[in-house]
Order: C-alpha cells, then sequence, then structure tokens
C-alpha cells in the first residue's frame, strides 16, 4: 500500500463552474483484510474496490450502478471518506482528501453529504426530528440566519414535510417522509457534493416518484452535484447525466446516460440492461435478452485478466490473461472490454482483440 | 370497535355466506375478507376480492406495501386460519374454490393434504423460507415424503431431478448442502424446486425476485415461465414490479387498500388503464426502455390506514380526479368493480367516458 503525499493542502475557495470536476478519483482501491486465528494474521482479502478512475462534474449527477456485491457502496463510503482508502487518491476541488485525518476532514464534511438507504435505521429513533436535522448545524458550529429551528423548519419545507414536525420523532412518520428527513438533514449545511446510496429502493413505486421528483428539483434550485448509487437500472436512467457501471470492484463502463442505454459498448452493461423486465407487454416478444451464466465470482479471489470473463459469451483466450484498460473508445464514453459492443466503427488499441466484432 | 368474540378464537368473523354453486374456473376466489383484529382496531387487509384464475395462466397482482397482497396468496393456502396454539388470529370470510372444492369451509386435515401439493408458494426471501438446520436435500426430501408414500431413496432421486430441472449445476452433490452454501439465486431455484417437487396445480409465487439482482431475476423469471408452460400449472405472481408482471402475467389485479381497484388482461391494464390509481403507478414508473427528461407523474401523499379506510373509495384522498363530477355520487359511497369492457375491471365513481378521455388526452401522452 503507499500513501500519496499529502499534495499542498492549498484552500481552493473558488467554486469549480459546472461542467468542471468537482471530485476526482484515481486509481482507488480498498481492500478489507481477511484475518484468522489468534493473531489475526492476515490471509486475505475481499477486493471491493480495486481500481477506480472517474471524475465527478460540478452540476451534475454522476449514477453508479451494478449488481450486489460490485463494490457501488463501498465506493460511496470512500469517496466521502466514511472509509479509509487502501489506495489511490480521492481530491475534491483540487485537495488531495484520500487520507484527512477526522480533524483535517470536519471541514470538508460541510460541503460532502450523504443520503442512506434505509430511512429506518439512519435516523435516531430517541432524536426529535428537529434534532436529527439540526445536528449538522451543531456539529460544525453553524448558527444559520435567524437561528437553528427557523432554518430547520424551512429545510422541513424545502423537503415538503410540514414545518410544524419539528417536535415528532422518527416512527411517527412513513418511510417516504424519513428519506425526506434524511434529505433534510443532508441539505443543511448547502453541500456542494451529496452522495445518496440507493436513495429510493427501499420506497414503494408512487412514493419513489416523489422523491425523485425532489431530488430533480432540489438539484435544480440549489445547484447540487449528486452522485446516485443503485441497483436499479431504470431509477439510474430518469435521474442521471453520466452512469458509471460497476462489476467487481472495476468500473466497466462510463459515458453519458444516452450512450450507455442506447449503444452500451460493454457485454456485462448490455446483458444487464437486456435482463430488466420492461414495464410494456407488447414488446416482451421482440426483446433479445441475454441470460448471463452462473453468479457473479468472489471478490476475494476475482478472475484473472477481464474480471467478466467467466460469464461473457465474448470472452476470448486474451480476456483471461489480460485485463482490459479503461478508455475512451469514443468521446465520453470510456469502456473497459477487450470485444466491445456497438463498436463496428473503432479500431481497438493494439495489443487488445485482434478484431473488433460487430454489434 | 373490536369483536370480543374474535379475541377468544369462538369465531370466524363474518358468517359464512351460503355456499353458492361451484364455478367452472380452477380456482375461483370470491368476495375474500381478511381482516386481523389488533389492539388498535380491526385491519381490513383484504377487504372483499374476487377474481378467477384458469389452469395454464398467469395473474400478476400488484400493489404497494400493505395493498393486501400477500395477505391474500397467505389466504388462498389457507395459512391465516390458525395462529400459533390454535388461536385464531385472523377473520376469514369469502369463498375461495379450487378445482371445484371450498377451501375456507373445509376441514384444516384436507386443506393440509392439499397445502404443498395442489397449491404451493414461493416466498420472497429464501434465506428466511428455508430452514438453516437442514441441507436442502432433507428439505425437499420431506417436502415429497409428507404427500407421497416412498422410502427415502425415492424421494432423493426425485429432489436430484427437481434441483437438476431448475438448473442448480451438479445436482448430486449441491442436495447435500445447506442453505448457507448456496448464492442467492441458488437458494430461490432451491426453493422453486421445493414448490414443484409435488407438481403442484396452483402456484403463488410472492415477490420471487425481489431480493435477487437484475441478472439472476431475468434467470428466475425465464424459470418460472419455462416450468409453467411444462406443468401446465395456475401461477399467481405477486409484486410490485410492473416490469416483472410485463414479462409473465396473461391477467392483471391491481389491488389497493385491501381491495381490486383494476382488474383485466395485461393488454387492457397496461395501454387502457380505467383507474387513477393504476395511471398513477404507470405515471410514477422510472422507464428503462424510453429516454425520459419529464417529471416522474407521483402519486401524492401516501397509502391509506388500513384500520381507517376512507369509507368511499379508497383512493380517494390522493386522487387527482375527484373533484370530476360524478353523476350525484357523494364521497361516501364506496364504487364497485365494474365491466368496462370484455374482462376488464374498474371500481370508479368517474363515468367511463370521462376515464376513455383523461386517460387519452391527460395521461397517455405524458407516460
Amino acid at each position: 500500500m503507499t500513501i500519496p503525499e499529502q499534495a499542498g493542502a492549498a484552500e481552493t475557495s473558488a467554486d469549480p463552474a459546472p461542467g468542471e470536476s468537482l471530485l476526482k478519483v484515481t486509481g482507488l482501491i480498498k481492500h478489507f483484510p481477511i484475518t484468522k486465528g489468534l493473531l489475526k494474521r492476515q490471509v486475505g482479502a475481499v477486493k471491493a474496490v480495486d481500481g477506480l478512475d472517474f471524475d465527478v462534474r460540478s452540476g451534475e449527477t454522476l449514477g453508479v450502478v451494478g449488481e450486489s456485491g460490485c463494490g457501488k457502496s463501498t465506493m460511496g463510503r470512500l469517496i466521502t471518506r466514511l472509509l479509509e482508502p487502501s489506495g489511490g487518491k480521492v481530491e475534491f476541488e483540487g485537495r488531495d482528501i484520500t487520507h484527512l485525518g477526522t480533524g483535517a476532514m470536519r471541514p470538508m464534511r460541510r460541503d460532502v453529504q450523504m443520503i442512506f438507504q434505509d430511512p429506518y435505521s439512519s435516523l435516531n429513533p430517541r432524536h426529535t426530528v428537529g434534532a436529527i436535522v439540526s445536528a449538522p448545524f451543531k456539529l460544525q458550529g453553524v448558527r444559520p440566519e435567524g437561528g437553528v429551528k427557523k432554518e430547520v423548519q424551512r429545510l422541513l419545507e424545502v423537503v415538503g414535510l410540514n414545518p410544524e414536525h419539528y417536535n415528532r420523532y422518527p416512527h411517527e412518520f412513513s418511510g417516504g417522509q424519513r428519506q425526506r428527513i434524511g434529505i433534510a438533514r443532508a441539505l443543511a449545511l448547502k453541500p456542494k457534493l451529496v452522495v445518496a446510496d440507493e436513495p429510493v429502493s427501499a420506497l414503494d413505486v408512487s412514493i419513489q416518484a416523489q422523491v425523485v421528483n425532489l431530488l430533480d428539483d432540489l438539484q435544480a434550485e440549489l445547484g447540487l452535484t449528486y452522485v446516485i448509487i443503485a441497483h436499479d437500472l431504470s431509477v439510474i436512467r430518469h435521474v442521471s447525466d453520466r452512469i458509471a457501471v460497476m462489476y467487481l470492484g472495476k468500473i466497466v463502463e462510463l459515458t453519458d446516460r444516452k450512450s450507455l442505454y442506447e449503444t452500451p459498448m460493454h457485454p456485462y452493461t448490455k446483458a444487464l440492461l437486456s435482463a430488466v423486465p420492461v414495464p410494456d407487454p407488447r414488446r416482451k416478444k421482440e426483446r433479445e435478452r441475454i441470460l448471463l451464466q452462473g453468479d457473479v465470482p468472489s471478490p476475494i479471489s476475482p478472475p484473472a485478466g477481464c474480471r467478466f470473463h467467466t460469464r461473457c459469451w465474448k470472452a476470448t483466450e486474451v480476456c483471461k490473461t489480460k485485463e482490459p484498460p479503461l478508455l475512451a473508445l469514443r468521446t465520453g464514453h470510456q469502456v473497459a472490454c477487450h470485444h466491445p459492443e456497438n463498436a463496428s466503427d473503432i479500431r481497438l488499441p493494439s495489443g487488445s482483440a485482434d478484431q473488433a466484432p460487430g454489434a | 370497535m373490536t369483536d370480543p368474540l374474535s379475541r377468544t378464537g369462538a369465531t370466524v368473523g363474518e358468517p359464512v355466506a351460503t355456499t353458492s354453486a361451484p364455478p367452472t374456473a380452477f380456482l375461483e376466489v370470491r368476495d375474500l375478507r381478511v381482516h386481523f383484529p389488533t389492539d388498535d382496531g380491526l385491519v381490513k387487509s383484504v377487504d372483499g376480492l374476487s377474481f378467477q384464475l384458469e389452469k395454464g395462466k398467469t395473474l400478476g397482482i400488484v400493489g404497494e406495501s400493505g395493498s393486501g397482497k400477500s395477505v391474500t396468496s397467505l389466504g388462498i393456502l389457507g395459512l391465516h386460519t390458525t395462529g400459533q396454539y390454535g388461536r385464531q388470529k385472523a377473520r376469514i370470510s369469502g369463498e375461495i374454490w379450487l378445482d371445484g372444492e371450498e377451501l375456507l369451509s373445509a376441514d384444516p386435515d384436507r386443506v393440509r393434504k392439499l397445502r404443498g401439493r395442489e397449491m404451493a408458494m414461493i416466498f420472497q426471501d429464501p434465506l428466511s423460507a428455508l430452514h438453516p438446520y437442514f441441507t436442502i436435500g432433507k428439505q425437499i426430501v420431506e417436502a415429497y415424503r409428507v404427500h407421497h408414500d416412498v422410502d427415502k431413496k425415492t424421494a432423493r432421486k426425485r429432489a436430484i431431478e427437481m434441483l437438476d430441472r431448475v438448473g442448480i449445476p451438479q445436482p448430486d452433490k449441491r442436495v447435500d448442502s445447506y442453505p448457507h452454501e448456496f448464492s442467492g439465486g441458488m437458494r430461490q431455484r432451491a426453493m422453486i424446486a421445493m414448490a414443484l417437487v409435488n407438481n403442484p396445480e396452483l402456484l403463488i409465487a410472492d415477490e420471487p425476485t425481489t431480493a435477487l439482482d437484475v441478472t439472476v431475476q431475468a434467470q428466475i423469471l425465464d424459470l418460472i415461465r419455462d416450468l409453467q408452460k411444462e406443468f401446465g400449472s395456475a401461477v399467481i405472481i405477486i409484486t410490485h414490479d410492473l416490469g416483472v408482471v410485463a414479462e409473465l402475467a396473461d391477467d392483471i389485479l391491481v389491488m389497493y387498500g385491501g381491495r381490486c381497484v383494476e382488474r383485466g388482461s395485461a393488454e387492457k391494464v397496461f395501454y387502457e388503464p380505467r383507474h387513477p390509481y393504476t395511471w398513477g403507478l404507470l405515471g410514477s414508473m422510472p422507464r428503462i426502455d424510453k429516454e425520459q427528461t419529464d417529471r416522474l407523474i407521483p402519486v401524492e401523499g401516501a397509502p391509506p390506514s388500513l384500520i381507517n379506510i376512507p369509507s368511499g373509495c379508497a383512493f380517494n384522498p390522493r386522487c387527482p380526479y375527484a373533484d370530476v363530477p360524478k353523476g350525484g355520487i357523494t364521497r361516501t359511497e364506496r364504487p364497485e368493480l365494474r365491466e368496462v369492457a370484455g374482462g376488464h375491471f374498474s371500481a370508479c365513481h368517474m363515468s367511463p367516458e370521462d376515464r376513455q378521455r383523461i386517460w387519452t388526452e391527460q395521461i397517455a401522452p405524458k407516460l
């Protein structure tokens, strides 16, 4: 494990203009050690996140999608620094935050907030809504204009809750309302980046739509940047500007929404999209579905070469030995594959596949 | 509010209506009501539900949490009638006809014989539905031997055959594995094998793929479809995912607040829905198959409490069309399920013409 040097902690106070990189991640790695015996000898590691490179641009929504165990939630916790990365670099507004300590992170926390999946376990049942939403002010020593109570009530109103419910407890609210409380808490300090880990997956369809719309409105009003982590490809399509598809700790494809859903290039993305049941009975017959065999391999000992080769119908010898790098095969369309789909017009860099099969 | 008799377990709620003529359909549910007395009041989980299902057909029951989908399925299997220590937990009334036999008034022993053999269930969470202490094989063998008088060896052979059929690799080895040694998808396959080991005529799948990843979900949905073709059974699939019902169901029943608000062929419910709640479901669903830049159209508000269901239409407080004139019908009047077209029913006070107009002019263009 290498510890990158602490880059000059120059305060870059100027906000990045929309479209500029707000968060930059290079070679991000998180291995959870597996220990055994009395001496806690390390016998292996769960390679939850194994080399991620991406950036989040100011004002955009980056969707991160993948199946369970692909490392998407670990990624979310690494970029918010709730977990300590094992390697790589996380830069926020040009400042290296990879290994900042708790104290040094505190001022950053104002700018990076998180919305959690489970609205039941992410709110303290013994605190009132007022206490929950005002906690960020207390922790950061911020005195909002007009007093904490007034600000909290304003926030509750912003997320569509009744400000008079200030003194109620979380159990008095429904799932959708609780998720709104979590959102109000995340917005309290006017963050720049909000990382939402499965923000709507615990909610019913009709309530899910309310929360998705709320996130949309808040982004437009407050100029927020989102990283939304979800397993639901329909939700991701609706909310994201750009999307990263993860498989076994790696990004396999990263591009804008339109290209990803209309011309996916990684076979895994294609299989994933084809597997989603479409709410349109007339079209079920014309759809070609790619059924992947077997299950996702264990992240303790991921397959050599391309991690997807064990389940890929296009895999050849090169896939078993050589790991495909994440390359921009088209402008703004990064793919990590030796045999990309929808790529008949593209010449792959040498050393990769000898020919690129057509779509 | 609570009927004192129900506490003692001496009654099955409202008296069972005089049993009417046996139906022609393979499964027919008539006016099913499942009520649970609680300290807070009577929870009317299912409040007057009727439907039919033929062999070889799939019925999709759609609704949000608390709409009564799962309670209906447990009711059909007769799993509500007796609680722990034989206490009466639920008050059930109505009729459930399976292959010409009424189940609610039948002897519990008779229902137990049918359960597992004629009707079986696939549960949502295979980890909690499978016993962690016994091997997969042992659990399937037991399910088979309860209904078939065979020795262990024959039953084991049958278990291996079923595991093979549901696509578990090396079934002769995996039959001796414990549930924790299986992945989520494999456990779900094992549970399907267990449900199908007796070739049931009716299979109820309650959110069979909700706990699974999308690629595994696709495998399981394919498996259910193939097995249905092979065995010709009637299938009820309960889900909140409209994609799953579009994929599998011939008919769709939309539930809200313990009642059916719309029922019809998949084609009708998806392309000519006639209930504002169905419109709401379709509008609030983000689409995978379309580039969509508009906002979603959510159903405002929250589902009703089942203790205090609005006296009229349960959807009224959330309905955007509550103010459309309905020819003198008051809000406290409950809309009955009426046929709007052949085999397509909906429970709404608005006139069919109004609904058709709203759907084609206001809703459909936005989807």
